[in-house]
């Protein structure tokens, strides 16, 4: 995404992007050890490259930590033969990777033309009241959500899609939104 | 079928005759439906041979670009002494299309099926499927499909014991619309940030690892195997027009129309009787006021020129349109035009990847000025500023994102311009300090 394209909408806490590393000052727990590992280790089997098995790395940090920080940009980096910069370019290149903690539920709700039309942005209205977080991109105060617009979901017929961490959910109209969500602990 | 709906009587379901049928997402249920026959067909054959069989179908590509698919194989040559690769594009980005994703989560076994010819007939023992990120399901269930096929000995070292390796991996992406640009997803696969590349040099000379690569579109590769066991004829013979588009194409119905879905109907349908007959028309009470025939990158068509439009790749290009991906957007009376644009530019310009500056700021500009006409903040010269935006962001970059950026602008301009011109205030136009004085003098 465009510098231009991040001013006009996706919002990021600052000190987090900044610092990259856990607000909660913990030591680093490297990622690629035992399972992860040997995943990892096989996975390199597939590609020609240690470098082409980066966003698959990158796969198996999120799912593991919820987020990818710079502390494991740096392991990610070591494990392929890469520097930590260029990982961070990568990182940041592609919208799915988490660049600081999210919501226990990540919630996103395409909002593109055929969507639109279907009336996703009340979809995103009711999400917003309903989880508490009210701003897109602001973790709720229980810390359970954080709700973003994104683009399309290729699911465009079955109007509005909503992805909540790795479901996807199809034909979502606001009255089905409380439904939805209690549905989440 | 308009899926979750019943096929329509005047479909012809080749790719989507299985969609909803859950024992057909197995081995076991593929196999019963006649899967995997076409692939022991094409592993006893010379793969040049399959090479013509899909030259003659006609078969072209269905990812948008519309390039036949024969002569885009026949471009690796065998014996090289290089690795070759196959990549199949799952990368469904486009707005208004969501076809591969119900062929990958209802008949992923036609996938890895097609994709195993395919790659048979170019010579690639390796086979890379970019899977989009955020599609869950298609993800789960062609992982599924491609170790069931593993553990059958369909994959493998020794396909189906032909001596021959096929070895097929399914790759996930990230979130980026442009890694559906075939160089931005090779670059995406290397590892890399989703940048397109300069062409030439083209992926079957340079393309993976720098290495002679194909890459073809979901419901390009699903159709092989059918094509190789029912032949080529009689792909040529699904056509009810023009001889340069045959077969069959997956329609994504969308927006504002009563029966969204995925409609499968032979090249050369009537485009409105496949609105109103197949689609049901626009909702309750209101009126089609545009159309997108071929996903958000090809020009609006009004409703009155979509009505007249035959559905194949030269149709579309005669009523001033694409076929493009085949996602039909539909707009009802009640729709902002100029909302709708300005969304579609804010949708590329969050896509854009930024490497030519005029698309970076092109598409960021464009979006700009759109949200500010929508705003009620435009001014006379927007208009002009728009289409010379677009002019300068056609034609001159790496990709087309850019040109597909302008598009909408262009056609939405020049066919809904009184939308347009009515949220600009006439009293908001720019003066120059020059005429100013002039005036009070």
């Amino acid at each position: 995404m465009s510098d231009a394209a991040r001013d006009m909408g996706q919002k990021v806490a600052p000190s987090e992007l900044a610092a990259g590393h856990d607000p909660h000052g913990a030591p680093y727990e490297p990622v690629f050890v035992g399972g992860r590992r040997a995943e990892l280790d096989e996975l390199l089997t597939h590609y020609p490259t240690k470098m082409a098995a980066l966003l698959p790395a990158l796969w198996m940090v999120q799912e593991d930590r919820g987020w990818v920080s710079a502390d494991a940009m740096v392991e990610v980096a070591g494990v392929l033969g890469l520097t930590p910069a260029y990982v961070r370019g990568v990182v940041t290149f592609y919208t799915m990777y988490h660049q600081h903690p999210v919501g226990k539920y990540f919630v996103q709700v395409c909002t593109t033309s055929p969507c639109n039309v279907c009336g996703a942005e009340d979809v995103v209205r009711a999400l917003l009241e309903r989880t508490g977080c009210g701003e897109l991109g602001v973790t709720s105060p229980d810390g359970r959500f954080t709700v973003i617009e994104v683009e399309c979901l290729g699911a465009c017929g079955f109007a509005t899609p909503v992805m909540i961490n790795e479901e996807f959910i199809e034909s979502v109209t606001p009255q089905r939104v409380p439904d939805i969500l209690s549905r989440l602990k | 079928m308009g899926y979750p709906q019943k096929i329509h009587p005047r479909e012809t379901p080749v790719l989507s005759k299985h969609f909803g049928d859950a024992e057909a997402l197995t081995l076991q249920g593929w196999r019963a439906r006649g899967g995997y026959t076409a692939l022991e067909q094409a592993l006893g054959m010379e793969p040049a041979a399959i090479t013509n069989v899909v030259k003659e179908s006609g078969l072209r590509g269905r990812g948008g670009a519309g390039f036949p698919t024969g002569m885009k194989w026949s471009f690796m040559k065998p014996g090289d002494g290089k690795p070759h690769y196959l990549c199949c594009n799952a990368d469904e980005s486009e707005p208004g299309t969501f076809k591969d994703r119900e062929i990958m989560r209802w008949t992923p076994h036609a996938v890895v099926e097609g994709c195993a010819i395919a790659a048979y007939a170019i010579a690639a023992e390796t086979t890379y499927i970019y899977i989009r990120g955020e599609f869950t399901e298609p993800l789960r269930e062609m992982t599924r499909a491609v170790k069931e096929a593993y553990g059958a000995g369909i994959l493998g070292p020794n396909a189906m014991g032909s001596g021959k390796r096929i070895d097929v991996h399914v790759h996930k992406g990230a979130g980026a619309y442009i890694c559906g640009e075939e160089t931005a997803l090779m670059n995406s696969l290397e590892g890399r940030r989703g940048n397109p590349r300069i062409k030439p040099p083209f992926p079957a000379v340079a393309g993976l690892f720098s290495q002679p690569t194909t890459i073809n579109n979901v419901e390009t590769l699903a159709a092989v195997p059918q094509i190789l066991t029912n032949g080529a004829q009689w792909y040529k013979g699904l056509c009810l027009g023009s001889p340069k588009s045959t077969g069959t194409k997956l329609y994504s119905v969308c927006g504002n129309v009563r029966y969204p879905g995925n409609y499968e109907v032979t090249m050369g349908f009537s485009f409105k009787e496949f609105l109103y007959d197949l689609c049901g028309g626009p909702p309750e009470g209101r009126t089609f006021k545009a159309i997108i025939p071929g996903g958000s990158s090809v020009p609006i068509m009004t409703a009155e020129e979509a009505e007249s439009a035959v559905m194949d790749y030269e149709g579309f290009v005669a009523a001033g349109s694409m076929l493009g991906s085949g996602g039909v957007i539909c707009f009802d009376d009640q729709q902002n035009m100029v909302k709708q644009i300005a969304r579609l530019a804010r949708f590329y310009a969050h896509e854009s990847c930024a490497q030519c500056t005029q698309c970076r700021e092109g598409t960021a500009w464009t979006t700009k000025i759109l949200e500010r006409i929508r705003d009620g903040g435009g001014t006379p010269e927007d208009l002009d500023t728009l289409l010379d935006l677009a002019e300068q962001m056609t034609g001159k970059t790496i990709c087309v994102l850019s040109d597909s950026c302008a598009t909408p602008v262009v056609s939405g301009i020049q066919k809904f311009r009184r939308e347009f011109e009515a949220l600009i205030p006439p009293s908001r136009s720019r003066v120059s300090t020059a005429a100013l004085a002039n005036a009070v003098a």
